[in-house]
C-alpha cells in the first residue's frame, strides 16, 4: 500500500460526490421522468444506476490521476504533441508483402463467403471509399466537412435519377456521378473556402440537410421519401435480373441457375477494384506537391500564402476530390441496394463517416480503412447494441479529441535520403 | 532590368479601426541592396511588412514591386474595391474581379517577394524537407496525371526540387536535421529554416522580420554571413526588420527608420547613427541631449 | 395584406425566439472562437425539460397557469443551465489548447451524445405538451384578420425580458465586465487575476439558459417536439449570429429578428416546404457578401 500514501481519499470523495448531485441534476429529469402522454411514469431505477455509476467512476478516476502513473498520463494529455514520425529515407514498407496478400483473400472473399457476409463487406467497403474521400478532405486539408453525406446522396440519387430520366445505366454514371459530386463541391467551397474555417462547418451541415430536404420535397423529380430504384451494373451488357426485358442475363448467358449472390459478387468485384484504385491514388497524392500543399494549409495557412499558393484553390481541390470519392460511393450504395430514397443521407450518416476519419487518423490511410470496417461491421454484428450507436460515436469524438486527436494508427512522414545540392 | 529601385512605397496608410499603425510611410529599396527597417516596439514594422507583402489591405498608399521583369501593384492585385466606373467598363469590370475572385497574398509571393514572420510560422507537422518542397511548389511539375502516373517529366522535377531543398539546407546548415520534424528543431534553427523556406520560392527580394531575435551572438554572426551569401551570390534584394543594432549597422546599406507608424529617417548607417531624432525615438530623450548609438 | 402582416408578428415571435439560442453561439464564439455545435441541442434538452417540468407540476395538483409557467421557467432554466456547464467541462476545457479542428470535432460529438442520450431515455417518438394558455387579440384588416395569440405576446415579452437582464448583466456588472475583459484578451484577463476558466463557463451556462428560455417558450407554444428539434433551429440560430456578426451580443438578436421576419414572410409568400432552403441560402449570402455581419467587426487576422 506504498503506493497509495499520496493519495488523498478525501478530496476524490468530495470529486465524487460533486460529480454525483450534478449527474443527479442532469439525469434526473430527462432519465427519471419518462414522458407519456402528457403525464409520465417515474424511473427512478435508472438514475440511480447512472448516477451511482458517475460517483464510482469519478471516484476512481480523481484516485487514479493522484497516483504516479496518472499524474504522468495527465501530463502526457495536456502536452499533446506526440507529432508524427519521419520515416528514415531506406524505410522499406511491410505493406509489400501484405497488399498481396490482402488483395489474394479479397477476391477470395465472394466465392467463399455467404451473401449475407458479402452483402456486409460491400457496405464495409463503400464505408471505405467515403472515408478515404472525407480523410482528404478532413484529415489532410484539415477542413471540417459536415455534410458529406450530400455528395454521398448526389452519386446514389444521380444513378437513380440518370437512370429514370436518361437511360443512363451505372457504366456511364460511375464517371459522371464523381464529376457531378465534385462540381457541387465546387460550388458550394468557392465561395466559403476563403473564409473562416469554422463558417465551412456550418456551411456544409447546411448543404447536407438541404439536399436531403430538396429531395425530400421535389417530389415531381425525386419521388420525395418514396424513392426512386437504381439498376444494377451489368457485365458487357448482360444484367444481372431474373429475366431481362431488353437483353440478355448473365445466368442465361453461363447457363447457370438464376442466383442473387451473383449481382453482388459482381458489385463487390468493382468495388473492391475502385477501392484499390482510389487508395493507390490517394497514396500518391499524399507524396505529390497537391498532398504537400493539402498538409501544409492545414498546418498554416498564413506561411502558405506565403508562399505563394493560392489557398482557396489548393483547399478547393482537396475538397472537390473528397466529393467526387463521395460521388462514387453513392453509386455503389444505390445500385447495392437497388433503390434509394432521403432516409439514407440524414446528418447521422455525415457523423459517422466523421467518426470514421477521427478514429482512423487524420491523414491515415490504413487507419481509415480498419476504422471504416469496425464502425460498419461490428454494429451490424452486434445488433442488440444497434441503438446505442450513435451515443458510441459522439462519445469517441469526444474521448478521441481529448485523448488521441492524431487516431490509433500514427502518422508517418516520408523521409528523404541525402543529397547534392544544386541551384539550377 | 533597368529599374533601380525593385520596390517603392508611398504614402502608405494602415488603420486598425482607431488605431493608426502607419501614416504616411514613404521608401524606395535599391536592388540588390541590403535595407533594415528599424524602430521602436509597436512603431509599426511589421505592419508595413504585412502591407508589402499583402496580408493587410493598406487604407492608402501606394507599393509598386519591379521583379520577374514587371511592375506589380501590390493593392491591386489583392482585389479593391468595384468603382463605379468599372460597370461601364467591361475591361476594367473583369480585371477587378478577377483579382477579387483569385487575388490575395500569394501573387505578392509570385511576383518575386517573400518573407518570414516575426513569430515563426513552420510547418510544424512536417519534415524540414517537405516544408522546403511545400515552397517550391509553384516551381514543380504540378500535374496530378503525371503525379499519379510517376512519370520521368515528374520524377525530374522532384529530383531537382530535392537538389535546391539540399542546397538550401547546405546553405542554412540543416543538412543532419533534413529528416526531422520542423517543430522539434530548435529556436535558432527554425529562424534558419524559414529563412531557407522563403528562399526556396526564389524571389527577388526577401524581406525578414526580426531574424536575429532570440538567437546568440554566435548565432548572429552566422546569420549576418548568410544574408551577405544571399545578396552577393543570388542577387537577392534583402529587407530586414532588427532590433540589433550590431548587425543593423554591420550589413544594412540603407536604413529606413520608423516611429508611430511615420517615417523619422533614412539614410546610410552613419546618418541614422547620428540623427538626433533617431537616438530620441530610441532613447525618449529629448532632442538636444546627447546620446550615443 | 393580411398574410402579409400576420406572417410579420410570426416572424417577430420566430426572431426573438432565434435570437435568444443566437445569444449562446454568439458569446461562446465571442470568449474562445469556437462554434459550439451542440448548442441546438442544449436547445432540444430544454424542450424536454420543459415537458417534464409541466407533467410534474400538473402531477402535484398545481393548475394555475402563471405558478406552472414561473415554475417550468425557473426549472428548465436551472437544469439546462447545469448541462451547458458540464458541457464544457467534459468536452471543451480539456482541449482549451488544442487545433480549432479538435474542437469542432469534440462539439459534433457532444452533439451526437444528447441527442442519442435523450433519445434513448426518453423515446424517439415526437412528445407534446397540452395548451396551456389560449386565447388572441385579433385585428381586422381589410377583408381578413390578423390575429396574435397570448402565447406569442408572452413569447415577445419574456424574450425582451431575457434579453434585456443579459444586457444589464454584461452592460453593468462586475460579472459582465470580465466577461468582456477576456473576450478582449483571454490572456491579459488571465494575468489581471480573472479566472477564465470559470468566465468560460459562465458563458456557456449564460447561452445554455437563454436557449433553455427559448425552450420553454416554443414547445408551450407549438406544443409537439422530439430529439431531432435541436438541428435546424441550431442552424438557424446560428445563422442569425452570423447575420448580425458573431461575438456581437446586440447583433444576435437584431440577426435572430430580421432572419425570423425575412423567414416568415418567405413561408408565408413564396414556400413553405423550402423556408429552410431560404434560410439557408442567406447564411452562404452573409458569408460571401459581408463575413462580419451586421454588426460585427471585421476580422483582421494577426499575422
Ligand atoms: N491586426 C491588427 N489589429 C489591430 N491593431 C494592429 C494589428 N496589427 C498591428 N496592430 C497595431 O499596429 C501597431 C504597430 O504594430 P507592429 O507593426 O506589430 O509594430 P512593430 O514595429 O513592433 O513590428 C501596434 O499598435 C499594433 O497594436
Ligand atoms: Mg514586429
Amino acid at each position: 500500500m506504498s503506493q497509495s500514501v499520496g493519495i488523498n481519499f478525501k478530496k476524490s470523495s468530495i470529486d465524487a460526490l460533486v460529480a454525483g448531485f450534478l449527474a443527479l441534476i442532469l439525469f434526473g429529469p430527462i432519465v427519471g421522468v419518462l414522458l407519456d402522454g402528457y403525464g409520465f411514469s417515474a424511473e427512478f431505477g435508472r438514475v440511480a444506476w447512472m448516477v451511482a455509476i458517475v460517483v464510482v467512476g469519478r471516484f476512481v478516476m480523481s484516485c487514479f490521476f493522484q497516483t504516479e502513473k496518472g499524474v504522468a498520463m495527465a501530463f502526457r494529455y495536456a502536452n499533446n504533441d506526440e507529432g508524427a514520425t519521419v520515416l528514415s529515407p531506406n524505410h522499406k514498407s511491410k505493406m509489400v508483402w501484405i497488399i498481396p496478400l490482402v488483395i489474394l483473400v479479397g477476391l477470395l472473399v465472394p466465392f467463399v463467403a455467404s451473401k449475407y457476409v458479402l452483402t456486409v463487406v460491400i457496405l464495409g467497403l463503400i464505408y471505405v471509399l467515403l472515408g478515404l474521400g472525407l480523410n482528404i478532405v478532413v484529415g489532410l486539408a484539415g477542413l471540417l466537412d459536415l455534410g458529406f453525406v450530400g455528395f454521398y446522396a448526389i452519386g446514389a440519387y444521380g444513378l437513380a435519377l440518370g437512370y429514370e430520366n436518361l437511360g443512363l445505366g451505372f457504366w456511364s454514371m460511375l464517371p459522371i456521378a464523381a464529376l457531378l459530386a465534385a462540381f457541387a463541391g465546387a460550388i458550394l467551397g468557392f465561395p466559403v473556402l476563403r473564409m473562416h474555417g469554422d463558417y465551412l462547418a456550418i456551411v456544409t451541415l447546411g448543404f447536407g440537410e438541404i439536399i436531403r430536404l430538396i429531395l425530400t420535397n421535389w417530389a415531381s423529380f425525386t419521388h420525395g421519401p418514396n424513392g426512386v430504384s437504381a439498376p444494377l451494373p451489368t457485365l458487357f451488357g448482360l444484367e444481372f435480373k431474373r429475366r431481362s426485358k431488353d437483353g440478355e442475363t448473365f445466368h442465361e448467358f453461363f447457363n447457370l441457375p438464376y442466383d442473387s449472390a451473383y449481382k453482388y459478387m459482381f458489385i463487390y468485384l468493382i468495388l473492391f477494384a475502385v477501392v484499390w484504385a482510389v487508395l493507390f491514388i490517394k497514396h500518391r497524392l499524399v507524396k505529390m506537391p497537391i498532398g504537400r500543399a493539402w498538409e501544409a494549409l492545414r498546418e498554416d495557412e498564413v506561411a502558405c500564402r506565403s508562399l505563394g499558393l493560392n489557398h482557396v484553390l489548393v483547399k478547393l481541390s482537396a475538397f472537390m476530390l473528397g466529393a467526387s470519392t463521395g460521388g462514387l460511393a453513392g453509386v455503389f450504395f444505390a445500385t447495392y441496394q437497388g433503390f434509394v430514397n432521403p432516409s439514407s443521407f440524414t446528418f447521422f450518416e455525415s457523423a459517422l463517416i466523421l467518426a470514421i476519419v477521427v478514429l482512423g487518423g487524420m491523414g491515415s490511410t490504413l487507419g481509415v480503412v480498419i476504422a471504416a470496417f469496425c464502425l460498419t461491421v461490428l454494429p451490424e454484428m452486434l445488433r442488440e447494441f444497434a441503438e446505442y450507436r450513435v451515443l458510441m460515436f459522439g462519445i469517441l469524438m469526444v474521448v478521441m479529441m481529448i485523448w488521441k486527436p492524431r487516431g490509433i494508427v500514427r502518422v508517418t512522414r516520408t523521409g528523404f535520403a541525402a543529397r547534392k545540392g544544386a541551384v539550377k | 532590368m533597368s529599374q533601380e529601385n525593385i520596390l517603392k512605397v508611398e504614402n502608405l496608410v494602415m488603420h486598425f479601426g482607431g488605431i493608426k499603425a502607419l501614416n504616411d510611410v514613404t521608401f524606395d529599396i535599391k536592388r540588390g541592396s541590403v535595407s533594415a527597417l528599424i524602430g521602436p516596439n509597436g512603431a509599426g514594422k511589421t505592419t508595413v511588412f504585412n502591407c508589402l507583402t499583402g496580408f493587410y489591405k493598406a487604407t492608402g498608399g501606394k507599393i509598386v514591386l519591379s521583379a520577374a521583369g514587371k511592375e506589380t501593384s501590390i493593392i491591386k492585385v489583392l482585389g479593391e474595391p468595384f468603382q463605379v466606373s468599372d460597370f461601364f467598363s467591361p475591361i476594367a469590370f473583369f480585371g477587378r474581379l478577377k483579382y477579387k475572385m483569385f487575388g490575395g497574398s500569394h501573387l505578392v509571393n509570385r511576383a518575386g517577394l517573400s518573407r518570414t514572420f516575426q513569430n515563426i510560422r513552420l510547418f510544424k507537422e512536417m519534415s524540414v524537407v517537405e516544408n522546403l518542397l511545400v515552397a517550391q511548389h509553384m516551381r514543380v511539375n504540378r500535374s496530378l496525371i503525371s503525379g499519379i502516373l510517376n512519370t520521368k517529366a515528374y520524377q525530374k522535377s522532384e529530383e531537382e526540387a530535392l537538389e535546391r531543398v539540399f542546397y538550401w539546407l547546405g546553405v542554412v546548415d540543416l543538412v543532419d536535421s533534413a529528416n526531422r520534424l520542423a517543430g522539434e528543431l530548435s529556436y535558432g534553427q527554425q529562424r534558419r529554416l524559414e529563412i531557407a523556406r522563403a528562399m526556396c520560392t526564389n524571389p527577388e527580394i526577401v524581406c525578414l522580420d526580426e531574424p536575429a531575435a532570440g538567437l546568440n551572438p554566435s548565432e548572429t554572426e552566422a546569420l549576418t554571413k548568410m544574408i551577405r551569401v544571399l545578396r552577393d551570390e543570388h542577387n537577392t534584394t534583402v529587407l530586414l526588420i532588427e532590433h540589433d543594432m550590431g548587425m543593423v549597422m554591420d550589413i544594412s546599406d540603407y536604413i529606413v527608420v520608423l516611429d508611430h507608424g511615420e517615417v523619422i529617417a533614412k539614410g546610410g548607417p552613419d546618418d541614422i547613427k547620428n540623427n538626433p531624432k533617431v537616438i530620441a525615438a530610441y532613447l525618449g530623450a529629448e532632442e538636444d541631449e546627447e546620446v550615443t548609438l | 395584406m393580411d398574410i402579409v402582416l400576420q406572417q410579420l408578428v410570426n416572424g417577430l415571435t420566430l426572431g426573438s425566439v432565434y435570437g435568444l439560442i443566437a445569444i449562446g453561439y454568439t458569446m461562446v464564439y465571442g470568449i474562445i472562437g469556437m462554434i459550439n455545435f451542440a448548442h441546438g441541442d442544449v436547445y432540444m434538452v430544454s424542450a424536454y425539460i420543459t415537458a417534464i417540468a409541466i407533467a410534474l407540476l400538473t402531477f402535484f395538483g398545481i393548475e394555475s397557469f402563471p405558478i406552472i409557467i414561473i415554475g417550468t421557467l425557473f426549472l428548465t432554466v436551472a437544469v439546462t443551465g447545469a448541462y451547458g456547464w458540464v458541457i464544457e467541462r467534459i468536452a471543451y476545457r480539456p482541449l482549451r489548447n488544442s487545433s480549432r479542428l479538435s474542437v469542432l470535432i469534440s462539439a459534433i460529438g457532444m452533439s451526437l451524445i444528447l441527442q442519442n442520450y435523450v433519445q434513448l431515455s426518453q423515446g424517439a417518438n415526437q412528445q407534446g405538451v397540452p395548451t396551456l394558455l389560449t386565447g388572441a387579440i385579433r385585428f381586422t384588416v381589410g377583408d381578413g384578420f390578423v390575429q396574435i395569440t397570448y402565447m406569442k405576446l408572452l413569447i415577445l415579452f419574456i424574450s425582451l425580458l431575457g434579453m434585456g437582464v443579459l444586457t444589464y448583466v454584461i452592460q453593468k456588472t462586475k460579472l459582465g465586465r470580465m466577461c468582456r475583459a477576456t473576450q478582449q484578451d483571454r490572456k491579459m484577463a488571465s494575468i489581471l487575476g480573472i479566472d477564465t476558466d470559470k468566465v468560460i463557463s459562465t458563458v456557456f451556462v449564460i447561452g445554455a439558459m437563454m436557449a433553455a428560455l427559448a425552450g420553454v417558450l416554443v414547445t408551450l407554444d407549438y406544443g409537439a417536439f422530439d430529439f431531432y428539434v435541436g438541428f435546424i433551429i441550431g442552424i438557424k440560430a446560428f445563422t442569425a449570429a452570423v447575420l448580425g456578426g458573431i461575438g456581437s451580443l446586440p447583433g444576435a438578436m437584431l440577426g435572430g429578428l430580421i432572419l425570423g421576419l425575412s423567414e416568415a414572410l418567405f413561408a408565408g409568400l413564396i414556400s413553405s416546404d423550402y423556408k429552410d432552403v431560404f434560410s439557408f441560402s442567406l447564411l452562404v449570402l452573409i458569408l460571401i457578401i459581408r463575413p462580419s455581419g451586421l454588426l460585427g467587426k471585421p476580422e483582421v487576422e494577426k499575422v
